[in-house]
């Protein structure tokens, strides 16, 4: 009898959170207040347009009949052998060996978004560690860190990829590698400030009243107290990092052709751009959509992750706001103009 | 490997505080900095937690007592002392030695909106415990946790809700279901109620001796209000500027104060009762706490003492009990207030004269 009651409250105990009220999540907060912003909302959409084109580029190459790395020598070059202009066959025209330009940009868009993405994510994941070390323990560890952070951020990045590309090799892997060694110090250093001033709050003092050890207080209390400003410092160093592998392409210490780069595109075109416009402007045209996007989008995410943070066009936008909301009486209108 | 057992020796005492001094080191500007000083936040203080008992510590902003909080929690290295728990000696043990003491002792935080993290769930914020000790996991440590928030009249269906959706005073609660969560002996409430609304704090204090009584609590209730202190004490120490100034029994510290500076502590807490309030004298003491980095010499009240005297500024006066009182009611005074004298401060009457003068913006007869 007394067995069954137990169960029974064993049972109601656990059917207590039936419905469990899900809390609003500052990061669904922060969502709501992206999705509300036009211009974060669009970068969006272009970024992923041109993820799924990069994507699907040798589904494309297929469609089109176009193989990234075929020269058409008869229909891709005319008969001065210059590249042939866009057209129905060739979209955005073709390069200086009559390859398909609009297939050879698709290629190129998978490597910068390769490079951007997986720089961005080493570079990260290691400045948040030695970022934390840093602020955290303090003390020595602090001091050496940071003044390797600081040579780091000293250091001239075109010398050394050059000086890495003749040693190594031009490669992919190098050039990501140049790019992370680069994109790691800019985060560690602001990893470690927030660090610095995250670990004098009390509830980091609670956690270490309770046991918890450096390593659970820096992963568990202080890291997510840096995801917010570490999303916008990612999302505004991957294109960045797209133009640091364009530059180094660019040079020819980056990406190599036959392999298309947005970098080694335009470098291509130094040498038809007086008769084929198209191969300067085409690469120009998506690496500065693709950039411009990635920074609008983080500029979008700051603003939603920091609803205080005051910046440029912000009273623009508020305003612009405030008009469109004034017939339909939204209280918050005030709120934003204070 | 020694485990917070219950020990032999004196039963009743918890926790027992011997000469503990802390200092902090005060560094110079420069490359290599190098100490050019001490706070001497802490310095000599001696005293007895008895078990299910509640010590009031009170004294000013910067009298040492968070830093005394904190040195019995385990969380800063003390200078110089000991901390005895339980039988156990706690101070300087290394972090993986006080593990297991730290189930024992757990803290209750002023800021109830510093010292909870805003990034993580309430559930999991109060689970935090059960983590850390690896006590229970998965739908166990939710059952425990939601049980908690309970206890501690939180709804436990807002497992999953984040610190800013609750007010001050819920706020306050949480910190209290994750301090009990892992059933300790010792509370240490750091200013538990002084962030709150009076009416949230009445609650507080309730559920904070409800606790006590249920779980067989020992609380150090630190406070900056004598009358909460009063409300909720056996015992109760004033300290100023890092030293004991008088402990004792709530009752007969409240009713017959011997040290000045208790008097002027208690005359200055309001009263309820306007007419008891017009008829009471409020002593105002004259100057600001001087700095801990150089404290005064002998009595560290004596700059600031209606009743000082040359001897104050020479010798140090030892904590004692005074002639007639109690042996548990001790004064560290060199000329405490005998029962029935009221203190007079004719100093401080003068050095107010001017002050009120100009308030009256007819102040220019004197020079």
């Amino acid at each position: 009898m007394s067995l069954t009651e137990v169960g029974l409250q064993a049972d109601v105990a656990s059917d207590l959170p039936a419905g469990p009220i899900e809390g609003r999540s500052p990061w669904l907060l922060a969502w709501r207040r992206l999705r509300k912003d036009k211009v974060a909302v669009a970068s969006l959409i272009v970024i992923i347009v041109l993820a799924v084109l990069a994507l699907m580029a040798p589904l494309v190459a297929h469609w089109v009949q176009h193989p990234v790395d075929m020269p058409y020598t008869n229909s891709g070059l005319n008969s001065f052998g210059d590249p042939v202009a866009p057209s129905g066959k060739f979209l955005l025209g073709t390069d200086v060996l009559g390859r398909d330009l609009f297939v050879r940009i698709l290629y190129g868009a998978r490597v910068s978004l390769l490079v951007g993405l997986v720089t961005t994510a080493i570079g990260t994941a290691a400045g948040l560690i030695v970022g934390m070390a840093a602020g955290y323990f303090g003390g020595v560890i602090d001091t050496v860190l940071a003044r390797f952070i600081d040579s780091v951020l000293a250091f001239p990045y075109v010398v050394l990829a050059l000086a890495l590309a003749v040693v190594f090799g031009p490669s992919l892997p190098v050039t990501i590698g140049v790019i992370s060694f680069f994109a790691w110090a800019a985060i560690a250093r602001v990893v470690r400030g927030q660090t610095l001033s995250i670990k004098e709050k009390e509830y980091i003092e609670a956690a270490r009243s309770l046991g918890a050890g450096p390593l659970r207080i820096m992963f568990v209390d202080i890291a997510p107290n840096l995801v917010a400003p570490l999303l916008v410092l990612a999302t505004l160093f991957i294109p960045t990092a797209i133009v640091f592998e364009a530059t180094l392409s660019y040079l020819g210490v980056g990406i190599q052709p036959p392999t298309a780069s947005w970098g080694n595109l335009l470098s291509g075109a130094q040498t038809t751009y007086n008769v084929a416009w198209w191969d300067l402007v085409f690469p120009c045209v998506f690496l500065l959509v693709t950039t411009l996007a990635f920074n609008l989008l983080g500029d979008g995410v700051r603003d939603a992750l920091d609803p205080r943070t005051e910046r440029l066009f912000a009273s623009r936008r508020r305003s612009a706001r405030r008009r469109s909301r004034h017939g339909r009486r939204d209280a918050a209108a005030p709120a934003g103009g204070a | 490997m020694s485990t917070p057992a219950s020990a032999a020796g004196d039963g009743d005492v918890l926790v027992r505080v011997d000469n503990l001094v802390k200092y902090f080191p005060v560094r110079g500007a420069g490359l290599v900095p190098r100490a050019i000083g001490q706070v001497q936040a802490v310095d000599g203080v001696s005293l007895e937690l008895r078990r299910g008992q509640t010590l009031g510590l009170v004294g000013e902003t910067g009298c040492g007592k968070s830093t005394l909080a904190r040195c019995i929690a385990g969380l800063i290295p003390v200078t110089s002392g000991t901390v005895t728990f339980d039988g156990h000696r706690i101070s300087g043990l290394s972090r993986r030695a006080m593990q297991p003491f730290r189930r024992e002792i757990q803290m209750i935080f002023q800021d109830p909106y510093g010292s909870l993290n805003p990034r993580r769930r309430v559930g999991s914020i109060i689970g935090d415990p059960y983590a850390v000790h690896k006590i229970a996991s998965g739908a166990q440590r939710k059952r425990a946790v939601q049980e908690m928030m309970e206890r501690v009249g939180l709804n436990p269906e807002h497992y999953n809700r984040f610190p800013a959706e609750f007010s001050g005073g819920q706020r306050q609660r949480i910190g209290l279901a994750r301090a009990l969560a892992l059933r300790p002996k010792l509370i240490i409430a750091d200013e538990p109620v002084s962030a709150l609304d009076v009416s949230i704090q009445a609650q507080i204090l309730n559920l904070l001796a409800d606790l006590q009584r249920d779980f067989g609590l020992t609380y150090l209730f630190i406070a900056h209000d004598l009358e909460v202190v009063r409300h909720v004490s056996n015992q109760v120490t004033v300290m100023y500027l890092g030293r004991i100034a008088e402990q004792g029994p709530a009752q007969p510290v409240y009713a017959t104060p011997r040290h000045p500076y208790t008097a002027a502590l208690l005359s200055a807490a309001p009263a309820a009762d306007p007419d008891a309030a017009a008829a009471r004298q409020r002593i105002i003491l004259t100057g600001d706490v001087p700095s801990p980095i150089s404290p005064p010499d002998g009595c560290r009240f004596h700059p600031r003492c209606p009743k000082a005297q040359q001897a104050c500024g020479r010798l140090q006066p030892a904590l004692e009990a005074k002639p007639g009182d109690p042996a548990e009611h001790q004064t560290a005074c060199h000329y405490p207030l005998q029962p029935g004298e009221t203190l007079t401060v004719p100093a401080v009457a003068a050095a107010r004269a001017p002050a009120a003068a100009d308030g009256t913006l007819d102040g220019e007869d004197a020079s």
